[in-house]
C-alpha cells in the first residue's frame, strides 16, 4: 500500500473518530493539539485503524504509559535518556527530536501526529 | 423511574450478536412530552436500547468482570421515526474487541423497513475511575436480564447455555 493510500484511510479514520474535517487532517497535525482527541477518541482510532488497515494494535505499542510511568526511565516528570532510549526502541516510527529538547512527561501526550499514525501504521503493514 | 429501553432479548450469542425487542406504546411518558402532538420514539433512547443490549454482549464476552460504560456513538443514522404501534426489532454485532474497550454495529428493523444504523462504543472503567466497586448492586443485573428473557435465549459459541456467572 502506497503512503497516499495510508495517508487517505487514516484520514478518513480520524474524520470520522473526531468529526474534524479532512482539511484538518493534515500530516503535520498533533492529534490532541490540533484535532482534539480525548484520550477515550484513542481507543475508538485503534479501532477504526485496526479496521480500516486489517492489522493489530496492541496498546503499549501506541501508548507507552508503562514507560512513561516507569521510576526508571523517569526522573522529576522528566524522561530519562535510558527512557528515550526506550521510547525510540518501542516508538521509531515516531518523530521524537521536538520532544527530546524538553521531554517532560506531561508534554507525551500532545506529541503523536497524523504524520506519525501513518508511519506507525506503514511500519505494521511492511 | 425504570430505564428499560429493550422488551426482551430474542437472541444471545456469547462475543457474536444479540438481538432484543423494543415494543413502542403511547403509554410510554416519553413518547408523548418529547414532541407533543406527534408521538414517536426518541432517537435517544433507540440508542440506549441498543447500548443495553451492546452492553450486555460485551459484558459477557468478558465474564461480566469488567465494568462496561457507553464511551462514544459513532455514526447514527435514522431512516424512519417509530411510532406508537411500531415493534423495532434491534440486531447488535460484535464489531472491535480490545482490552479496554469494544466496539458493536447496530441495526433496527421495523417489519422489512430498515429504521436506524448506529455504531457504539464501550470502553471500560478503570478501578476507582469514577466510583469504585462494581456498577450493580449483587443480584441486581441478574434479576434485569432475567426481566428480558435474557437467559432463555443465551448461548455461547458451541450453542449451549452461558455459563452461571456468580458475580451477577
Amino acid at each position: 500500500m502506497s503512503d497516499d493510500e495510508i495517508f487517505e484511510k487514516v484520514q478518513e479514520s480520524l474524520i470520522e473518530a473526531l468529526g474534524v474535517d479532512d482539511d484538518e487532517v493534515t500530516p503535520e497535525a498533533t492529534l490532541v493539539g490540533d484535532l482534539g482527541a480525548e484520550s477515550i477518541d484513542f481507543l475508538d482510532i485503534v479501532f477504526k485503524l485496526e479496521k480500516a488497515f486489517d492489522i493489530t494494535i496492541p496498546r503499549e505499542e501506541l501508548s507507552p504509559e508503562d514507560i512513561l510511568t516507569n521510576s526508571q526511565y523517569v526522573l522529576d516528570g522528566v524522561v530519562t535518556a535510558d527512557g528515550m532510549a526506550e521510547l525510540k526502541r518501542r516508538m521509531p516510527w515516531a518523530n521524537l527530536e521536538e520532544f527530546e529538547k524538553s521531554p517532560k512527561v506531561q508534554d507525551f501526550g500532545n506529541l503523536l501526529t497524523v504524520g506519525d499514525l501513518c508511519a506507525y501504521v506503514g511500519s505494521k503493514l511492511s | 423511574m425504570r430505564w428499560f429501553w429493550v422488551d426482551r432479548f430474542t437472541e444471545f450469542v456469547s462475543g457474536s450478536h444479540a438481538k432484543g425487542i423494543k415494543n413502542v406504546a403511547l403509554d410510554e411518558e416519553v413518547l408523548d412530552e418529547y414532541q407533543p402532538g406527534f408521538p414517536y420514539l426518541p432517537s435517544t433512547v433507540i440508542i440506549e436500547g441498543m447500548a443495553q443490549i451492546g452492553g450486555i454482549l460485551v459484558a459477557e464476552h468478558f465474564a461480566f468482570d469488567k465494568r462496561v460504560v457507553l464511551a462514544k456513538v459513532g455514526k447514527a443514522t435514522f431512516h424512519e421515526v417509530a411510532r406508537p404501534g411500531d415493534q423495532l426489532r434491534y440486531t447488535v454485532k460484535m464489531d472491535g474487541i480490545q482490552p479496554d474497550g469494544a466496539t458493536v454495529a447496530t441495526t433496527s428493523y421495523c417489519g422489512d423497513v430498515l429504521q436506524a444504523e448506529i455504531e457504539l462504543m464501550f470502553a471500560f472503567l478503570e478501578p476507582n475511575r469514577i466510583m469504585d466497586g462494581p456498577l450493580f448492586k449483587p443480584g441486581d443485573l441478574r434479576a434485569m436480564l432475567r426481566l428480558m428473557n435474557f437467559f432463555h435465549v443465551a448461548v455461547d459459541r458451541n450453542g449451549d447455555p452461558i455459563p452461571d456467572y456468580a458475580n451477577l
